[in-house]
């Protein structure tokens, strides 16, 4: 009862405030409407609304117009590598920078122009003391997409009269291959080399692969389908000692493992801003200067970041980006730490129930939070649709729109039929325990149930060897 | 099924017809391929990703009574096997020579990329009955020579 009468006069107050909000601001309370009721809001329909309140639980009521806020069940989010929620606090550190400093950075007459402009640099520091790279290497772009594009085809074409040929991989990220062909097309010289059956890249293979004319290699750090991290130290060392240019796509690896680009010898490193729960839409280009790296520009213009990226700097995502990064510089232990127990716990779930269960890429040189497992005579797809209540990818054909299973696995010599049943599970910050217990669980039900349904399971219980049969083609 | 789960395939009631043969699959076993009522097609391939086991059991006067399969598939490939099962229940074997791909593609509104699972089904069904056939041949020329 005592309850009852405390809601009555907040909601009293709430009303009185309203009133004045609306005579102030020109907003308009009386028109929201509460989920769980129907109601109008002016000052009759407050008291009957307070009277139902009164006359049932008014807790209850509460609670029920949470749940019914949503019609629909969102499934849980295990795709950290495909993109990441933003972090609240970065939402916080951004939003001054939309509606109220709102100058741009490049202007130099005006107080707008200056505050922007040094939330600019302080963004720019974030993100460099996370790579331990100096601030004047860091040029903000969109995106490690056109990080990477940036980088390899500049580099390329600024060193093409004495040097036309770049190495990198087979299991790299479809912008980097794609800028490798669009090079190829120019007239370069481009080596993809294979990666060996764990997916790390064979060191005594790309030292022998380096040739007078090669001007960069191209290496990413962590591999966001299977999630092997590559020697990169050792690449490094082997790039300074020849005088190549050393690239390496490090998206999936900021924030996530601790980076230095010193000691690592990485000449450009791309950084993506939605893989570090940081905004979509903002990336950066590690850009060494000492020994200075020269690239052409791809976007030309007034000569904004040091002429490699003209356009304005987007001042909230810069910002943004610089919060994700700080933040994830003083939580990446503990991150990695929550991240490999989690990983452990379902990848130990999931292997000690299933039988037939292969993990792609390499166990120990990886990041815990990708993990791609292939599970035997189950198609990929099929076990998606199976596990609708958890947001996941699959590297099966049948989920890209070509036919092809993923090349990522493909270069790791899968055999084509695990390719096709292949799931990636992502694990980040804001995983809990409960998400991968179920999503463990109903893994196991779902796969055992599928392979009930499968024939190439019924043909391997009744002892048939699947590679001595002559499939039909079609 | 309940309608409120929500999945990245997007919905639509074609969707749910998938969705419905993926989750309840009519027929989903095996019969006894040593039988000589029953006609055995395995066709596909697991490096295509898509391997369907289509059996059926005929009566004596030619007419299918039983229908089972198991498929190695995506959810399409799937429902496409299951639907065929359900159609080829009490038809003839001429009758059920005579299912195409489109119409199993047009039942479950399967999107173009799809349509391969139709084209799988529609094999399966026919090597079933083929095998039938070669079975029943096989039968007829072991009684001519024992009569002989």
């Amino acid at each position: 009862m005592v309850a009852d009468i405390v809601v009555f006069i907040g909601l009293w107050l709430f009303h009185l405030c309203s009133l004045l909000a609306k005579e102030q601001t020109g907003i308009d309370f009386s028109t929201f409407e509460f989920s769980c009721i129907q109601h109008s809001g002016n000052s009759l329909d407050i008291c009957q609304y307070v009277g139902y309140l009164m006359r049932n639980n008014i807790f209850t009521e509460l609670i029920k117009s949470r749940a019914l806020e949503k019609d629909e069940l969102r499934p849980l989010y295990m795709d950290f590598q495909a993109t990441t929620p933003m972090d609240p606090r970065v939402l916080d550190a951004m939003l001054p920078y939309q509606v109220n400093y709102y100058g741009n950075p490049h202007s130099r007459t005006h107080a707008y122009g200056w505050e922007s402009e040094s939330a600019m640099e302080k963004a720019r520091k974030q993100v460099a003391d996370l790579i331990a790279a100096d601030p004047r290497e860091i040029v903000f772009t969109s995106g490690a997409t056109e990080s990477n594009n940036m980088s390899i085809k500049g580099v390329a074409r600024f060193y093409k009269a004495k040097k036309n040929h770049v190495i990198t991989t087979q299991t790299e990220h479809k912008c980097v291959l794609d800028s490798c062909r669009v090079l190829e097309a120019e007239g370069f010289d481009i080596t993809y080399l294979p990666v060996k059956s764990n997916g790390l890249v064979d060191l005594q293979l790309l030292e022998e692969t380096i040739r007078p004319e090669t001007s960069l290699v191209s290496v990413m750090t962590v591999n966001n389908e299977i999630g092997v991290m590559q020697p990169v130290e050792e690449i490094g060392r082997i790039c300074r000692s020849r005088n190549v240019f050393f690239h390496t796509d490090a998206a999936q690896a900021v924030g996530k493992v601790p980076i230095n680009v010193s000691d690592w010898k990485v000449d450009l490193m791309s950084i993506s801003g939605h893989k570090i729960y940081g905004p979509k839409g903002v990336g950066a280009l590690y850009v060494r200067r000492r020994p200075r790296v020269r690239m052409e520009p791809l976007q030309n213009g007034g000569g904004q970041e040091r002429g490699l990226r003209s356009g304005t700097v987007p001042t909230p995502l810069a910002v943004g980006l610089g919060a994700a990064c700080e933040i994830a510089q003083q939580e990446l232990e503990y991150d990695h730490r929550w991240v490999s127990l989690l990983a452990k716990r379902l990848v130990q779930k999931i292997m000690s129930e299933v039988p037939d269960v292969v993990m792609n890429g390499d166990p120990e040189q990886r990041y815990p939070g990708c993990i791609n497992l292939s599970f035997a005579y189950v198609e990929g797809e099929s076990l998606l649709m199976a596990l609708k209540d958890v947001a996941l990818s699959s590297g099966s054909a049948c989920t890209s729109a070509s036919l092809e299973p993923s090349y990522v696995l493909r270069a790791i010599g899968t055999d084509e039929d695990l390719a096709h049943s292949s799931i990636r599970f992502g694990i980040g910050r804001f995983s809990t325990e409960a998400e991968v217990d179920f999503t463990a669980e109903k893994c196991i039900q779902q796969v055992k149930r599928l392979r009930e349904m499968s024939p190439l399971w019924e043909m391997v219980q009744e002892g048939i060897d699947l590679k001595s049969i002559k499939w039909s083609q079609h | 099924m309940s309608n409120n789960t929500t999945s990245s395939f997007g919905r639509g009631r074609c969707y749910f017809k998938v969705v419905d043969h993926y989750e309840n699959p009519r027929n989903v076993g095996s019969l006894d391929k040593t039988s000589k009522n029953v006609g055995t097609g395995l066709v596909g391939a697991p490096a295509c990703g898509d391997v369907m086991k289509l059996q059926i059991e005929v009566d004596d006067q030619g007419k299918i009574v039983d229908a089972r399969f198991k498929t190695f598939g995506c959810g399409s490939a799937i429902a496409s096997s299951s639907l065929v099962t359900e159609w080829v229940k009490g038809k003839s074997i001429a009758e059920a020579m005579t299912i195409k791909n489109t119409d199993i593609a047009k039942e479950l509104c399967l999107p173009p990329v799809k349509l391969h699972c139709s084209m799988l089904a529609e094999d399966a069904i026919k090597a079933a009955l083929q095998d039938y056939r070669v079975k029943q041949q096989d039968i007829e020329i072991e009684a001519v020579k024992a009569s002989n």
